[in-house]
């Protein structure tokens, strides 16, 4: 299997490839030849130089070093090409077992109208809005669906290329804008508009499917987030009414059904506390950053499960069978500086020690002496905690991220001191507004030596 | 008339078939002077062997080689893919050791999903070594052929 990722994700692929008895081989720039998933793997094919677009984003190179190596299948992790048709596509035609949903699923749920025109057939409520053909047409459904309104691309995703229209006066500049980054960063000029809800909760639900049958793996909240960036995550949404997350789940599997759906994928949502009603944002059809909080309350290595459904097996489970133990929450340790408006940071680190202990699980690619490259995420490790409550599972987390130290690098780990020190989260009814006014509030609240140590 | 590549390897093809060892022509345009490698140098004849490029009209035959072993240079490999040293199978690679190089010399062929990239030397030189395996899987940045600075 060539795994066409790097840093913690290619950790854990390599890691559920190896228990499954796969060889690995690694694609890797220039860059990461001298990572620790370099050494893990099998063998490691150098594709290309360290920057994205000349190595970990070409789909013909992707596909010429599974041949090359004689991989037979592909895991594309997530980001760079996880979500890419084209390699769906390719992969298809080599007879390559692309670890993913089927070209053509990842082309619909990647056209975020096309998803959202699924989710209404398959009576998945939807934020009011739609598409946008022109401005006159754009101000009358604006108009309609009430201001603030949010500009979104078509072909986004993951937060990136939206712009909120707080007025009518904002919409023609704002629209123009939205398009034109909407060009550049997807290739794809369409937009379309939907109501701006401020102050919702980020709640997504985990399906599984084998192109049969879908089952749900529970619901996420990962309201904890800044620039639509998830920084803390929690597995189950235990804040919410259980009618409420009933409603998530099944709404998810009629999303993920209708399309029989093969893969992991997540359904998001926004959930609109205030109100106790929620609608479909969109669909991520991949293996997401967050999922080890789902594995632990569920038991269920979907890794693992997404290698065998793409080879064409059966689930071998189904939604009875599938419980729920506990609750995890996930602190994604980023190499960035919350004092400097959570400027990246690289350099070497130094020293890198991770928590341990029972239930704790940190997915990290770093060790002492690894570079953190300025040419992709700033990610460093997650930290799991799992405990059979959340309050346990918080106090958990306290003393892992007492447990951790990283130097050389700065990074977030005094803000998620902070947070998980914080009442209003340890309250859990946050709203994806939280973290922005969290930071803000404590403007200055992370100078160097603060972080914490063992020492 | 002017020979482009495939003139020259259909030339070499020729020779190679043939019980000659070496093919001098001479037109008013250009001079190619073709020699198999197993052949022993004559001695009025400069063993510089041009393969898989055309001679540059007007050149001067070159001076008599010597590889200096101790400044090498290593062409390495722009993109991965598939490495061919020749422009079909069968076909004479496009340079063997002791070849003369320039920049614009092709020393192989890397193939990314049916699209043939040509690989320039990049310099001129002397070929040492053809380090990567015809047909074989190379990496970015892995050598493929060494070249030795040649000194006369």
């Amino acid at each position: 299997m060539l795994v066409a990722n790097r840093g913690e994700i290619a950790m854990r692929v390599i890691r559920a490839a190896r228990e499954l008895g796969i060889q690995t081989v690694l694609a890797a720039s220039e860059a990461d030849l001298d990572t620790l998933p370099a050494r893990y793997a099998d063998r490691t094919v150098c594709i290309g130089p360290a920057p994205a677009g000349d190595s970990y984003l070409r789909v013909q190179t992707i596909i010429a070093a599974a041949v090359g190596s004689g991989a037979d299948a592909i895991h594309p992790g997530y980001g760079f090409l996880s979500e890419s048709a084209l390699l769906a596509a390719a992969c298809e035609a080599a007879s390559i077992a692309f670890i993913g949903p089927t070209a053509e699923q990842v082309r619909v749920v990647g056209d975020k109208l096309r998803a959202r025109a699924i989710a209404e057939a398959a009576g998945v409520p939807t934020t009011p809005g739609g598409a946008v053909e022109s401005l006159e047409q754009a101000r009358r459904l604006a108009a309609e669906v009430g201001y603030p309104v949010l500009l979104k691309a078509v072909g986004g995703g993951g937060g990136r290329g939206m712009k909120r229209v707080g007025q009518p006066a904002e919409l023609a500049e704002m629209l123009t804008l939205a398009a034109s980054e909407a060009r550049a960063a997807f290739s794809d000029p369409r937009v379309y508009l939907e109501r701006f809800v401020a102050c919702g909760r980020h709640i997504e639900v985990q399906v599984l499917g084998d192109g049969e049958s879908v089952v749900h793996l529970g619901e996420r909240d990962c309201s904890i987030q800044r620039r639509y960036q998830k920084v803390v995550e929690e597995a189950c949404a235990v804040a919410l009414p259980f009618a409420a997350r009933k409603a998530l789940r099944a709404a998810a599997v009629r999303f993920a059904e209708s399309l029989r759906y093969r893969g992991a994928g997540t359904v998001e949502f926004l959930y609109d506390a205030a109100r106790g009603d929620f609608s479909f944002l969109e669909m991520n059809a991949r293996i997401q950053v967050e999922h080890p909080v789902t594995e632990a309350v569920t038991g269920v290595d979907l890794v693992r499960a997404q290698i065998a459904v793409a080879e064409g097996l059966p689930l071998g489970f189904d939604q009875a069978s599938v419980s729920f133990d506990g609750h995890a929450i996930e602190c994604r340790i980023n190499a960035e500086d919350p004092a400097r408006d959570f400027l990246p940071n690289t350099g070497t680190i130094a020293t890198a020690v991770f928590p341990s202990g029972p239930g704790i699980r940190v997915d990290t690619y770093v060790e002492s002496g690894t570079r953190i490259s300025p040419f992709y995420d700033s990610l460093v490790a997650k930290i799991i905690a799992h405990a059979p409550t959340r309050q346990q599972c918080l106090v958990r987390m306290r003393h892992a991220l007492k447990g951790c130290f990283i130097d050389g690098v700065v990074t977030n780990l005094a803000l998620h001191a902070a947070i998980f020190e914080d009442p209003e989260f340890e309250a859990g009814a946050v709203t994806t507004g939280y973290l922005q006014r969290f930071v803000s509030a404590r403007h200055g609240l992370v100078p160097r030596e603060d972080v914490p140590s063992l020492r | 008339m002017n020979l482009n590549q495939e003139d020259v390897l259909a030339i070499l093809a020729l020779l190679d078939g043939s019980d000659f060892d070496e093919l001098r022509i001479e037109t008013a345009d250009y001079k190619l002077h073709l020699r198999r490698s197993s052949a022993s140098p004559l001695p009025d004849t400069p063993p510089a062997l041009i393969a898989g490029s055309p001679a540059p009209p007007d050149s001067a035959p070159a001076p008599a080689q010597t590889v200096d072993d101790r400044e090498l240079f290593d062409i390495k490999a722009p993109m991965l893919g598939t490495f061919y040293a020749s422009p079909q199978p069968g076909a004479p690679p496009f340079v063997n050791v002791g070849a003369v190089v320039d920049e614009d010399t092709v020393v192989g062929i890397i193939e990314v999903m049916k699209l043939m990239n040509a690989v320039c030397a990049g310099t001129g030189g002397v070929v040492v070594e053809v380090v990567a395996q015809d047909g074989q899987l190379v990496e970015y940045g892995q050598v493929l052929v060494r070249l030795g600075r040649s000194t006369s």
